[in-house]
């Protein structure tokens, strides 16, 4: 199997299953209001002073982003476990890890397309310069790849066991705490400005975090998928 | 069916309740020696002998994680289930120390920080810590194949293991950025025999209780063998029982 071809199959994956998505938009819809919902009650726990919630901002935008990604991976692996069509694509030659690729990058489409929407909305709520802060989506986009690599690798698992709902958190958040305080604290030092905050070193820590776990998750997902 | 198990699986071998005994009695010597021999400390009075529970069981769930890894590995690389087992006895044992650990230095916390919880690096790192042993065996209890369990669970002990220095360094880092914070900094030599000792002697009692659980999980993992054998072809000896 050449290089080329294996790009090919992982194409083909994440095209199948953006499509499944874009026909029924169901998941799309539900994730999307419930992390408006959380942008919300976070507002309303947090208080309306408008300093305490810019202060705030960038610890909520990043949790909803986790609540919602969370939501999501389970159901990328549960597409094919409801029809047996898991072992289907198994029996398919080729590299295995052309499945975990293209689960990746659909995953990856899918959270950046409700961060596309939700990104805003939290601007309007807690009143972030979005605009002056280019280098935030750069620090967004790291994030999410940390989080949609490991998510999809845990979901492999997670989604094929029972309580599967808290299962994948419970093994997901804990390996997420560096990528939650490194993007958390760059997005702080870029959009709200912190006198001590020195965006650079915890956009390095992002991406040493994303290189790791993309290559640890690679060769691991092997084990992770073999029947 | 109990005397074909007693001789199947002889009650715990002589040596290893000799070693148990010797485990006990290394560690009642090393802690009465502990505390009995250090001076209280100028800052923290008799506070200061938590540490002899404390840190050697710190160090017990760093040690307890790198056994899962390696044990991991070496299911991966010979595919023998009883490295498997030996890596969910030393997650089991592990996780007890983490606990311990965050329990004592809970406590060490009230009176000298005046919290019970503070985000010093240490205490955050091992409370991540203590998430991923949960996490661990969470994903263990709810797996049922034990081929597909033990495979999951290696790969979830490597990236656990890769992940402990990182969670470390960024807590650390994130704290240093916001404010300077105090290090307990080396041992005075007053307190260092009493440390060693008791380190050692937490090191027999971690391995006793691995022993204790691998030959547990053994006798489960053949017991329930054997039922499964047995329910998927009955026969008339078999069918009361």
């Amino acid at each position: 199997m050449s290089l080329s071809s294996e790009f090919a199959r992982a194409r083909a994956i994440a095209w199948k299953d953006l499509t499944a998505e874009r026909r029924t938009k169901a998941n799309f819809n539900a994730v999307l209001f419930f992390t408006a919902l959380i942008l919300l009650l976070f507002g309303f726990a947090l208080g309306p002073d408008q300093q305490a919630l810019r202060e705030a901002a960038a610890g909520v935008l990043w949790l909803t982003v986790l609540f919602g990604g969370v939501l999501s991976f389970n159901r990328s692996y549960e597409m094919e476990l409801e029809g047996g069509a898991l072992e289907a694509l198994l029996l398919y030659p080729g590299d295995r890890r052309a499945l975990f690729v293209g689960k990746l990058i659909a995953n990856l489409a899918f959270l950046v397309l409700i961060e596309v929407i939700l990104v805003p909305v939290a601007a309007i709520l807690y009143d972030l310069p979005l605009l002056s802060g280019g280098g935030f989506f750069g620090v967004l986009l790291l994030g999410t790849i940390g989080f949609v690599t490991l998510g999809t690798f845990y979901a492999a698992m997670a989604s094929r066991v029972r309580a599967r709902e808290v299962l994948l958190p419970l093994l997901l958040f804990p390996m997420l705490v560096p990528l939650l305080l490194s993007a958390v604290e760059a997005t702080k030092s870029l959009l709200v400005g912190n006198l001590m905050g020195d965006a650079s070193s915890w956009v390095r820590l992002l991406v040493v975090f994303d290189v790791i776990f993309l290559v640890a998750t690679f060769f691991a997902f092997e084990y992770v998928i073999e029947e | 069916m109990n005397a074909s198990i007693e001789r199947d699986y002889p009650l715990t071998p002589r040596w290893l309740t000799l070693f148990g005994w010797g485990a006990l009695a290394f560690l009642l010597l090393s802690q009465v020696l502990g505390v009995l021999t250090s001076p209280p400390d100028r800052d923290m009075g008799d506070l200061q002998k938590i540490m002899y529970v404390h840190v050697p069981s710190a160090f017990m769930s760093l040690i307890g994680y790198a056994v899962i890894f390696v044990f991991g590995i070496l299911y991966l690389v010979k595919r023998d289930l009883r490295y498997d087992l030996l890596a969910a006895s030393a997650a089991q044992v592990g996780a007890v120390f983490a606990a311990a650990t965050l329990v004592t230095g809970s406590i060490w916390a009230r009176p000298t920080w005046n919290v019970w919880w503070t985000w010093d690096a240490r205490l955050t790192s091992m409370a991540v810590l203590f998430l991923m042993y949960v996490g661990y065996l969470v994903l263990r209890a709810f797996t049922e194949d034990e081929i597909r369990r033990a495979r999951w669970s290696a790969a979830i002990a490597g990236l656990g293991f890769i992940n402990s220095g990182i969670v470390y360094m960024s807590v650390k880092w994130w704290r240093t950025i916001h404010q300077m914070q105090s290090t307990p900094g080396t041992i005075d030599p007053a307190y260092v025999r009493g440390f060693r000792m008791n380190i050692i002697a937490f090191l027999f009692v971690f391995a006793y209780f691995v022993i204790s659980r691998y030959r547990v999980a053994r006798v489960v993992r053949d017991v329930e063998a054997r039922i499964e054998e047995r329910a998927l072809a009955p026969n008339a000896e078999n069918v009361h029982a």
